[in-house]
């Protein structure tokens, strides 16, 4: 059964775009036929990080507004097979996103697609709310520290109020916890929250968690979703949350500083 | 003309205080055709209110030959009325002689009969063809009386991502860079001076003839009358040149200027 999947944060800045990318990226080479909205309108990026941005004609707007037909909106990856994007407009802005159009988009999507993971934009406004509203799942995008720690806070009782799981009082949304730009050093010196501490405050299931790691600027400057990259801890990180996502049972990796060796560390001072 | 000047004024060859010329403005003509219909004044609000800048203070012109049933009626009060939309009537047409005194009386003028070649519309807000949805405040309608006045544009400053630039009835001029994001149409053509890093739409309302000029092509997407290349389409020996782009057929061509 087909499942809408929104990757929100309250907070910018915080990977929600990476981790769309990677995720959607990960679940089509998993073998999922897998579709990433981008719902930041007037801030379009999605496509940017996918590297499609110079395919795109018609967008997820001009779908809604019925000037365009989907199929002409969406672009397959030429990297992942299963893989499909429908970007945004850069022109107009979030009130672009009518709640009936949304849903006939993601209903039409619905039944072509094994998940549908909508990229929020930042904040608690119209276009949050768009991209959560229809979620069935929800993985709340949080870095180790405080600020965004509440913000995530915020947006888990935003889902839990104002999605139409809650207003329809079905099943509420399926919530998981993907904690990003985790930096394990930092983190023992004190200077970061630790998984623990995140997880005592919001209290919902870990995901998974992805270090702070170069690979993640250097794929996004690329235009190739981070998990692509598998020699990467960061990607490697990706490929693990998603297969937890699909019932998986992995062992959390990246979680504590590396120690390197006595030849590792000779090595690198004579290099 | 000779006037015949009375004794008592000094007689000036050619007064100072002012000078009559003369000069052609096209009118808005009201047509009435039925003006006991309670919802008159509802919808002819209604109508304003669709174009409220294209028609406040616009003069206009009652044409009355729907109403030559009707016999001579208050004028003043329907000029009041007409004033209080803020529509201001200037003179009756096509009225019957009683009419048409009774509009002398009530401080309009008669024109002569004639009849308007067709019902003029405001200005439509741009009928959108795909991703053209105005973002920026419509284009401000041209004043009445200059409705066909040409709907070209000027832009001096750089063209930012996000923003939509449109010259309806018209071309398109920017003289700056147009950054990624950022979007041009114009029913004319579009000339950029700067760099073209954003999409560029002419000919939208399909006048294939329009052609696109940029100093440095380095597009998202251009498109003539609705036929577009992206930039993935676009041969990498033309990016970063001075090219022009126009229709040969259903063919979009992009030719190096330089």
């Amino acid at each position: 059964m087909s499942k809408v999947i929104v990757m929100t944060s309250g907070k910018g800045g915080v990977g929600k775009t990476t981790t769309s990318a990677s995720f959607a990226a990960g679940l089509a080479l998993q073998g999922h036929k897998t579709v990433v909205i981008d719902f930041d309108v007037g801030l379009r990026n999605l496509d940017l990080l996918m590297g499609c941005e110079r395919r795109v004609v018609f967008d997820f707007i001009n779908v809604i507004n019925g000037d365009a037909r989907l199929k002409q909106a969406l672009i397959k990856d030429k990297r992942v097979d299963n893989l499909w994007i429908l970007p945004t407009s850069q022109t107009r802005d979030k009130d672009a996103l009518k709640k009936p159009g949304v849903e006939k988009v993601l209903d039409t999507l619905r039944q072509e697609f094994d998940y549908i993971i909508c990229d929020s934009p930042a904040g608690i406004e119209k276009g949050a709310l768009m991209a959560l509203y229809f979620a069935d799942e929800a993985v709340i995008v949080t870095n180790p520290e405080i600020s965004s720690v509440r913000d995530s806070d915020r947006i888990l009782g935003v889902l839990a109020s104002r999605s139409r799981r809650a207003e329809l009082d079905m099943e509420p949304v399926k919530e998981h916890l993907l904690l990003t730009r985790y930096d394990p050093k930092r983190v023992e010196r004190g200077e970061m929250l630790t998984v623990e501490d995140v997880l005592e405050i919001l209290a919902i299931p870990l995901l998974g968690v992805i270090p702070e790691n170069e690979s993640v600027l250097r794929a996004s400057n690329l235009g190739a979703p981070v998990i692509l990259d598998t020699e990467s801890s960061a990607g490697q990180a990706y490929y693990d949350a998603v297969s937890r996502f699909l019932g998986e049972t992995l062992e959390h990796r990246f979680i504590t500083p590396e120690r390197k060796g006595l030849f590792q560390r000779l090595l690198r001072r004579t290099a | 003309m000779t006037v015949a000047t009375p004794s008592n004024v000094q007689k000036v060859s050619d007064p100072d205080a002012f000078k009559l010329r003369g000069g052609s403005f096209t009118l808005l003509v009201l047509q009435l055709i039925d003006l006991k219909d309670p919802n008159f004044f509802h919808w002819l609000l209604d109508k304003i209110s669709q174009a409220p800048n294209f028609y406040r203070h616009a003069p206009v012109v009652l044409d009355l030959e729907g109403l030559a049933d009707l016999g001579p009626f208050n004028f003043a009060e329907l000029a009041r009325r007409l004033r209080q939309h803020q529509l201001v009537p200037v003179g009756v047409q096509n009225g019957t002689e009683e009419q048409n005194q009774g509009a002398i009386n009530a401080g309009l003028s008669v024109f002569p009969m004639w009849r308007a070649a067709k019902p003029i519309e405001a200005p439509p807000t741009p009928e959108e063809p795909p991703e053209k949805a105005a973002q920026e405040p419509a284009p401000t309608p041209a004043e009445p009386g200059h409705a066909e006045a040409s709907g070209s544009k000027v832009v001096l400053e750089p063209i930012r991502s996000g923003r939509q630039v449109y010259a309806q009835h018209g071309d398109l001029v920017v003289l700056a860079t147009v950054s990624a994001g950022a979007e041009l149409l114009a029913d004319g053509h579009i000339h950029v001076y700067g760099t073209l890093r954003g999409r560029a739409l002419a000919g939208v309302e399909g006048d294939t003839s329009a052609r696109i000029f940029c100093r440095s092509l380095q597009a998202e997407l251009v498109s003539i009358a609705g036929h577009w290349l992206v930039r993935e389409d676009m041969d990498d020996h033309l990016i970063g040149r001075s090219v022009q782009i126009y229709l040969n057929g259903d063919l979009l061509v992009i030719e190096p200027t330089n």
